[in-house]
């Protein structure tokens, strides 16, 4: 949903807008003398609403939009008055872990080269293996915790902190995607024989 | 002189001493010696600041003064050694030597020099530097409120100093090594808000033996690699409180638990995020004795590890000391239980960092029978609010912040949150709410529910939002909140307001000290009612809201009763503004521009004005114009 609508001077884009609001509730004409700052404005309905009620004096609330970049959300500065601190608690941290992801390497077996996939990105082990299997053209088989990947010549393991490959799905999903280090689709004998011993 | 004034405090010391035998020590120059001949007390000098004489046997008046003092001793309330001071002249001076605490709630009311001379044995400064709109940006970087004009006179004057309180003023690490080699006494330091320096700085001020107090609350604290907390005394420290939540920064976990280990005094603790729970349980088995804690990561993540390791959370349960609660950090719910044993003795419980939902607030609260102040995120939803409502009768302050700090995020409390808890807690005293959407139902059921607020803070995160249920400004809610709270002191407005609430504010609001507004009101009337009508207005702050200069100007019989004025984003010119610098030549009016330049033309942006005995301020940087 549109939310953000940047109005340049110079091109009266405005006049050729859409927008939402009553004909006539023209609230961005109010201009800095300097002229030269863009007015931005967020164009949430509520706010529209209220707007058009009441009219009279309010519509000048200009947005100080100092530090905000050009088309970006239209957030006020400032506004709502929270203390950066305490804003910055939860998103940087937040969006830091979602922006590093844990990407691994994904090898197959005779594939000519690797993939990177990123963990995180899914939310448990059918996701995952569905989505290599969609990557790597395969099927992989039925997975029991006795047997392993049952009915398929493929079998997807990952090499954990410690060095050793083990078989993808046996630990809780959190753990494997804080241990797991990178991924090996193994094919044919060697696929077989590990779920064989288990 | 100096040697004089050192010894009379010495002497005051010893407050029983009224005036028997040997050196009476006396304030000398009263007012009778130097009006019209007097009656002979007081022998030679006549010193307008404060001479001090020595006289062998005490005159009537003399003794009089010395009892003054020593009965002045005992005031602590600065309101009331203010009126203290307005008597008469002896008076205003007895009051002037016997102030230890100074209070100086604008920095650039008063220079140093002048507060210096006027007060000699201060122990202990509290001082407030920038005004509180700069907490959300609205203040450009390097406005002012520098410590160090403060700190170097009071390194000259003030030896025996032993408490600084900050908040809001610009810190560097200089300032702080020259507070800690310059006061050898000093025992209590709490930065609120302040920025500039680093941990380089902490570090100097750690090793100041008499140390109790270090406290840093909401500071930016530039990252650094300095230990600081390995520079604490040894063998023991007199440490009393430690809080140093807001250091982004690791710190060294060993030379932590060891300088607890050696601190028996310790009762306060609030530690930054990077000490998680396993840490944390080792660290709160050597401090059993804690009133006050803040736990840093309410997790084990970050120790790798152990990351298999359950922490064994039990050392909560023999803090049997323990009032106070916070931190929370990066909050495992599971490990919420923990913390059980101490809730029905908690008065103060703040999961402000901690996103937690209704059910796991519940869990907690349902034992926090005590609990008088509670700050929470609203992850917990009205139905933790109604939970809290059920429980905590004794409440008197509560605050709930958003996680979702956006206009138009996510609502998640609302209306049935305030009026949930205006019918639990009567006792209500102060709150600070924030929500998407409200009502005057709730807002006025909660002025009659609550006849004990002082504070109330409504923030409506949309600008100009209505009531979402009738449509219609939330001019009746606030005025209700004037009208019925009779002790209300501190007033912030929300939402969609005309100039029909700031009229019931002007009406009722009779006690009001302090006013936020933001993105309200319709015409000049609306600042012209608050500013005729609350006599008692010492601060006030406003944002976006449609005041111009008549407003401005009729509010010049009051200007000097008050400790500042905000307004951005409203309709002042420079005209206006001219105007009132010209009548008031006792306020300074600053006019600041962005950061690189002033503003041109004649509509200004942010204006700030405050009353000053020693005119406008001589480290005012280029963006700023003062009239």
């Amino acid at each position: 949903m549109e939310r953000t609508v940047t109005y340049e001077n110079d091109l009266n884009l405005k006049a050729t807008e859409l927008r939402l609001g009553l004909p006539g509730t023209d609230d961005s004409d109010k201009q800095t003398p300097s002229g030269v700052r863009s007015n931005k404005r967020t164009l949430s309905e509520t706010t529209e609403e209220c707007r058009s009620k009441s009219n009279s004096g309010t519509s000048d609330a200009r947005n100080d939009d100092t530090e905000t970049a050009p088309a970006a959300k239209a957030q006020v500065v400032g506004w709502p008055p929270i203390r950066s601190y305490r804003k910055n608690s939860f998103q940087p941290k937040k969006t830091e872990a979602e922006a590093a992801g844990i990407y691994v390497k994904v090898s197959m077996d005779g594939a000519p080269y690797l993939r990177k996939i990123d963990l995180k990105s899914y939310k448990g082990y059918p996701e995952l293996l569905k989505a290599l299997e969609n990557m790597f053209k395969f099927t992989i088989g039925q997975y029991s915790e006795r047997e392993g990947y049952n009915g398929s010549d493929y079998a997807p393991t990952y090499e954990d902190k410690d060095g050793d490959w083990m078989l993808v799905g046996d630990v809780p999903w959190e753990m494997f995607i804080s241990s797991c280090k990178r991924l090996r689709i193994m094919k044919g004998s060697e696929a077989r024989g590990l779920g064989s011993y288990v | 002189m100096r040697e004089n004034r050192t010894e009379m405090s010495e002497d005051d010391e010893r407050a029983t001493d009224l005036g028997g035998g040997g050196a009476v020590v006396v304030e000398a120059s009263s007012n009778k010696t130097r009006s019209f001949g007097g009656n002979g007390g007081g022998g030679l000098g006549v010193g307008i600041g404060g001479v001090v004489d020595y006289c062998p046997s005490p005159y009537p008046d003399q003794v009089l003064e010395n009892v003054l003092e020593n009965v002045l001793l005992f005031l602590t309330s600065r309101r009331d050694r203010n009126s203290v001071s307005l008597v008469c002249k002896s008076w205003y001076r007895a009051e002037a030597l016997t102030r230890t605490d100074l209070f100086i709630g604008n920095c650039y009311a008063v220079s140093p020099r002048r507060a210096i001379e006027r007060f000699q044995r201060v122990r202990s400064l509290v001082l407030k530097g920038k005004p509180r709109f700069a907490d959300f940006s609205l203040v450009p970087p390097n406005w002012g409120a520098h410590f160090f004009p403060w700190v170097s006179a009071m390194a000259a004057a003030y030896p025996w100093l032993e408490k600084v309180h900050l908040k809001r003023m610009s810190v560097t690490d200089d300032n702080l090594t020259l507070l800690a080699h310059s006061f050898p006494g000093f025992k209590e330091l709490v930065l609120v808000c302040c920025d500039g320096f680093s941990t380089a700085g902490l570090a100097a001020v750690a090793k100041c033996r008499q140390l109790r107090v270090l406290d840093l609350i909401d500071d930016e604290v530039i990252e650094d690699d300095v230990d600081w907390i390995s520079c604490f005394p040894e063998p023991v420290t007199c440490l009393e409180s430690l809080i140093f939540d807001c250091v982004e920064s690791p710190v060294n976990f060993e030379a932590l638990e060891r300088l607890v280990a050696r601190s028996p005094s310790l009762r306060r603790l609030k530690l930054n995020r990077h000490v998680n729970l396993v840490q944390l349980q080792r660290l709160m088995v050597r401090v059993p004795q804690l009133t006050h804690l803040g736990t840093g990561s309410f997790s084990t993540l970050d120790n790798p590890a152990q990351v298999d390791q359950e922490p064994d959370l039990s050392a909560f349960a023999t803090c049997k000391s323990l009032v106070c609660l916070s931190g929370f950090r990066d909050i495992v719910p599971d490990y919420l239980s923990a913390i059980y044993p101490v809730c029905s003795r908690l008065t103060s419980l703040n999961f402000s960092y901690a996103n937690i939902n209704a059910e796991q607030l519940k869990s907690v609260i349902r034992y926090c029978h005590n609990l008088q102040t509670l700050w929470v995120l609203d992850s917990v939803c009205d139905e933790g609010l109604q939970a809290v409502a059920a429980t905590c009768k004794e409440l008197r302050e509560l605050r709930v912040f958003p996680i979702d700090a956006r206009e138009d995020g996510e609502a998640a409390v609302s209306e049935v949150g305030l009026l949930a808890i205006s019918e639990g807690c009567s006792k209500l005293r102060s709150i600070l709410y924030f929500c998407q959407q409200m009502t005057n139902a709730a807002v006025v059921a909660m002025s009659r529910n609550c006849p004990e607020l002082m504070v109330f803070r409504l923030c409506i995160m949309g600008r100009h939002r209505p009531d979402h249920l009738t449509g219609e400004p939330m001019d009746e809610g606030f005025g209700a909140i004037v009208m019925n709270c009779k002790k209300l002191t501190r007033l912030a407005v929300s939402g969609l307001l005309s100039d029909k609430a700031f009229s019931y504010i002007g009406e009722y609001g009779k006690l009001i000290r302090t006013l936020s507004v933001a993105f309200a009101g319709d015409s000049d009337m609306g600042l012209t009612y608050v500013l005729k009508g609350c006599p008692k207005l010492q601060k006030l702050e406003i944002r976006d809201s449609p005041f111009g200069n008549s407003a401005l100007l009729s509010g010049l019989h009051h200007y000097y009763n008050m400790r500042f004025l905000w307004m951005s984003t409203c309709k002042l010119t420079l005209e206006g503004c001219k105007e009132v610098a010209q009548r008031m030549p006792h306020l300074v009016v600053e006019v600041i521009g962005d950061r690189d330049e002033c503003d041109t033309g004649d509509a200004i942006d942010k204006l700030y004005m405050y009353r000053s005995l020693d005119g406008p301020r001589a480290d005012a940087p280029p963006f700023v114009m003062i009239l």
